[in-house]
């Protein structure tokens, strides 16, 4: 077991570097950082000693290794359009794509779930196809027309929700900033975790259902029938149950996703988190953000994994003797 | 008795006491204001950027500023004198404190010249490099030119007077550099002179101002409070104005600006901006990087640059693209910036002789060209872009267009990489707000390799005739005459078509309808002039 531990952590290290060197031979092609720190009218001599200063005409994997260099100390180095630490950047933001994600995903489970279950129990319903036919949309849309559609509903037109922002949020124990203790963030919460989570949310409805018409057509189902059980109690303890395991493994990894691909939900809803402070990055070519942004979501990438594969070998006795063997 | 007496009229004070702090609650003035850009730093040498640098203003004053016609007038310098022509004295303004409280002095205008022009500023160019400080009293400094300057006091609104004794004891005294290992103090932090100060700020999420009680001029705006947030997403923003969640967006984009206009509570100031937007032509190199004429530059022929000229349908840029929001232009200047700038008028559209023209040139079935242009910089850069590649398609020139984002497009094609472009679409706004600074940066030759001449000409037009005049003007403080050569150097580069001005695009910012301001045409939000119902 242990030598398989390590195993995976090299595997896992040797996956952060491969995404070291991929992102640091994309940013030759998101443009010159240079020319978004100084202006268009600066002297030449200032704009080549910026340059040189910055290290930016040494090779790829020179720029590479001073980076990883310093990365393994924590230090992220300072951001180009803030001239703040990167780390605190982005510890200023983790909290707002933290609450969100988490509030995507727990919506998407409390609604996705009894939509599935419906779906499967009720195949022929009308409200069974109007579910699936939202979760074409939910499949099919993407993010930012969704976001701007509710903004437009909920904000403009009806005004009974924010279109930005996190409203007001409150300070836990020093670093943490939350909009869950306050009516106003909890408001704002609404639209872009609905936004984010609706894929999920159709997602873990289609996968529930699927998994739903599967198991009740297996054996301990009819024999549970046979037993004389009441029908709620097979759907609900015996089948649902079976249900469950693959839903919270996707669930799982999901989440990993929700938080990664926040970017875009971020972006509309103005929502002050890591994804929009990245966006921003790219767009300014701030080089310190971008390494950090994309090495934390790998290294939260690879954790994910890790733990799922750790899960399964205790979970699962064959995949356990495997390992063994 | 005399006890409880005592206690009714505490519980009056009491009472009144609340009484006021409810009434100022619901009647505190906030300012609710979303832009598009970003307050990046707060260090006021570290970003040379119109949002940045306007945002600052608010809180940072130099020594003198530009009112609401962007005339300059006098700040924390009182008055000042040209006793000889290269040696400037300025009277600074007694009682001015910093919003730490220190007095404003001497020491600290000379503390700020040094460190503007420091490694890691990127101002340095507002104040000429050999300008030497002389403190003569605590109120009183000498500046001494190595050469005569009339516009020296153009660029010195966003020159901020920065405190010394606040900047050294905070570890700031040199500029915050982008390759800073340490986080530096002052871009986290302000201490101005401006009439407001930051209470707050979180970079790329919300930044709180307030009055600063102590300034030393009369307020003309009634604000408790502005709350400022940056909203990037055009939709978002928009739709956070119409719902009433903020007071204040810039800017409109054009295509929404009917649908605020139609909205009940907001509506769209608009006016013109002083940015030009040209097409430039590579005139440099004797064979094109990117065209189907090999051997030869197209460009290098006049024909060919006023048969460009004459393809492009100004007009229909302005009523279909720019939806009516822009002020098509002759010269490389906004009219606002010379005032001679009426006598130029724009050569006809015509297609027809732009065909005859490219005959005559030895292009009879026109030619291919790359043609380079950025899509996130200036209002609806992409479009009139697509526009122009409609436009030149009818005399027969095909150009094979690249558009993209601004950080590719001038990592492209600006001086660092050698000015890798044949044909591209820029915009510009002089930043003395002087006809100099274009016929300099712009229309210069750029033979020079010494020289900042003609830095931003990315097409290398050269003109020695243009560039003597330039060098007169830049000495010569008689206005009319200096007006005259001024247009006398433009009319050089009118007649050789050696740029393509487009238009100066205008500006638009979606304002609540309870809110009074004025709208400077430089894009500055002024804070100081804002009145809230």
């Amino acid at each position: 077991m242990l030598a398989f531990i390590i195993r995976r952590i090299l595997q896992s290290c040797m996956v952060l570097l491969t995404v070291a060197l991929l992102a640091f031979t994309m940013f030759r092609f998101v443009g010159d950082p240079v020319a978004q720190i100084v202006s268009l009218d600066t002297p030449a001599e200032e704009v080549r000693k910026v340059r040189e200063s910055l290290g930016l005409d040494d090779p790829v994997i020179v720029q590479m290794g001073r980076y990883l260099y310093k990365a393994v100390q924590l230090d992220f180095g300072i951001s180009y359009q803030f001239r703040q630490p990167v780390i605190e950047l982005l510890a200023e933001r983790a909290p707002a794509t933290l609450e969100l994600a988490l509030i995507s995903s727990l919506l998407s489970l409390a609604i996705g779930i009894p939509m599935g279950v419906y779906t499967a129990l009720r195949r022929d319903s009308v409200f069974a196809r109007v579910f699936q036919s939202i979760s074409l949309v939910g499949v099919s849309l993407p993010t930012f027309l969704i976001g701007i559609l509710l903004i437009y509903l909920f904000a403009v037109t009806l005004g009974w929700l924010p279109s930005f922002g996190r409203g007001q949020v409150v300070t836990v124990s020093g670093r943490w900033s939350t909009g869950l203790l306050t009516a106003s963030g909890l408001k704002a919460l609404i639209l872009p975790s609905i936004t984010l989570g609706l894929y999920q949310m159709t997602l873990i409805m289609r996968l529930v259902r699927a998994e739903m018409l599967e198991v009740l057509r297996s054996d301990h189902i009819k024999f549970a029938r046979a037993r004389g059980l009441t029908t709620r109690a097979i759907h609900f303890r015996h089948a649902l149950k079976s249900t469950l395991v693959p839903v919270i493994t996707i669930a799982g990894l999901q989440l990993g996703s929700i938080i990664a691909f926040a970017v875009i939900t971020e972006t509309v809803f103005q929502w002050p988190g890591m994804g929009a402070l990245f966006l921003k990055a790219v767009q300014n070519v701030d080089i310190p953000i971008m390494a950090a942004y994309l090495m934390i979501i790998s290294a939260l990438f690879v954790t994910i994994n890790m733990v799922v594969d750790l899960l399964y070998a205790f979970v699962d006795p064959r995949l356990r003797a495997t390992i063994k063997g | 008795m005399k006890i409880k007496k005592g206690f009714v009229a505490k519980g009056f004070v009491a009472l009144a006491t609340a009484a006021v702090l409810l009434s100022s609650a619901v009647y505190a003035k906030t300012l609710r204001y979303a832009n598009q850009g970003d307050l990046k730093s707060l260090d006021p040498y570290t970003l040379n950027e119109t949002t940045t640098n306007a945002h600052l203003a608010n809180v940072y004053e130099g020594l003198v500023k530009r009112d609401r016609s962007l005339n300059v007038v006098p700040a924390l310098a009182e008055r000042w004198e040209t006793p000889e022509p290269t040696r400037w004295r300025f009277y600074l303004r007694k009682g001015v404190k910093f919003q730490n409280g220190e007095d404003f002095t001497a020491d600290d205008v000379i503390f700020s010249a040094d460190r503007l022009r420091a490694p890691g500023s990127n101002h340095t160019t507002r104040v000429p490099k050999d300008a030497k400080f002389v403190k003569i009293d605590d109120h009183t400094v000498d500046v001494i030119l190595g050469v005569p300057n009339p516009i020296l006091l153009n660029q010195w609104e966003y020159w901020m007077i920065v405190s010394k004794k606040w900047a050294e004891a905070n570890g700031s005294a040199a500029p915050t550099p982008a390759n800073a290992t340490t986080p530096s103090y002052i871009s986290l932090n302000a201490n101005g002179t401006g009439p407001f100060k930051i209470e707050s700020h979180q970079p790329g999420v919300k930044t709180v101002f307030k009055p600063n009680a102590g300034w030393w001029s009369k307020p003309e705006h009634n604000l408790d409070e502005i709350i400022f947030t940056p909203i990037a997403s055009d939709a978002t923003r928009v739709a956070a104005l119409l719902s009433g969640e903020v007071d204040l967006i810039e800017p409109v984009p054009i295509q929404d600006i009917q649908r605020v206009n139609s909205a009940s509570n907001v509506q769209v100031l608009a006016g013109p901006e002083l940015r030009t937007i040209y097409l430039g032509m590579d005139q440099t190199r004797d064979e094109l990087l990117e065209s189907s004429v090999k051997g030869k530059n197209p460009f290098k022929d006049k024909r060919v640059r006023e048969a460009f000229y004459k393809a492009i349908d100004i007009e229909t840029i302005k009523t279909r693209v720019m939806r009516g929001l822009s002020t098509p232009s002759a010269l490389m200047i906004a009219p606002e910036l010379f005032p001679l700038s009426k006598d130029f008028v724009r050569p006809k559209f015509d297609p027809d002789g732009a065909k005859k023209l490219l005959a005559d040139a030895g292009y009879p079935n026109g030619f291919e060209v790359g043609f380079d242009c950025p899509n996130d910089r200036y209002v609806n850069d992409g479009p009139i872009c697509q526009a122009i590649v409609g436009m030149l398609a009818r005399v027969g020139i095909k150009l094979n267009a690249l558009i993209q984002p601004k950080a590719q497009y001038f990592a492209k094609v600006l001086k660092p990489n050698g000015f890798k472009t044949s044909f591209y679409l820029l915009g510009w706004t002089p930043n003395t707000l002087d006809s100099h600074n274009v016929l300099y940066d712009i229309i210069g030759c750029r033979d020079d390799e010494k020289s900042a001449r003609g830095e931003t000409n990315l097409g290398g037009y050269c003109n020695k005739q243009l560039d003597g005049l330039s060098d007169q003007i830049l000495g010569e403080t008689d206005a009319t005459k200096r007006n005259a050569m001024i247009k006398q150097a433009f009319q050089i580069a009118y007649d050789d078509y050696a740029y393509i001005p487009l238009h100066q695009q205008a500006l638009a910012w979606g304002v609540s309808k309870t809110l009074k301001m004025a709208q400077r045409a430089d894009n500055a939000i002024t804070f100081g002039w804002i009145t809230k119902d």
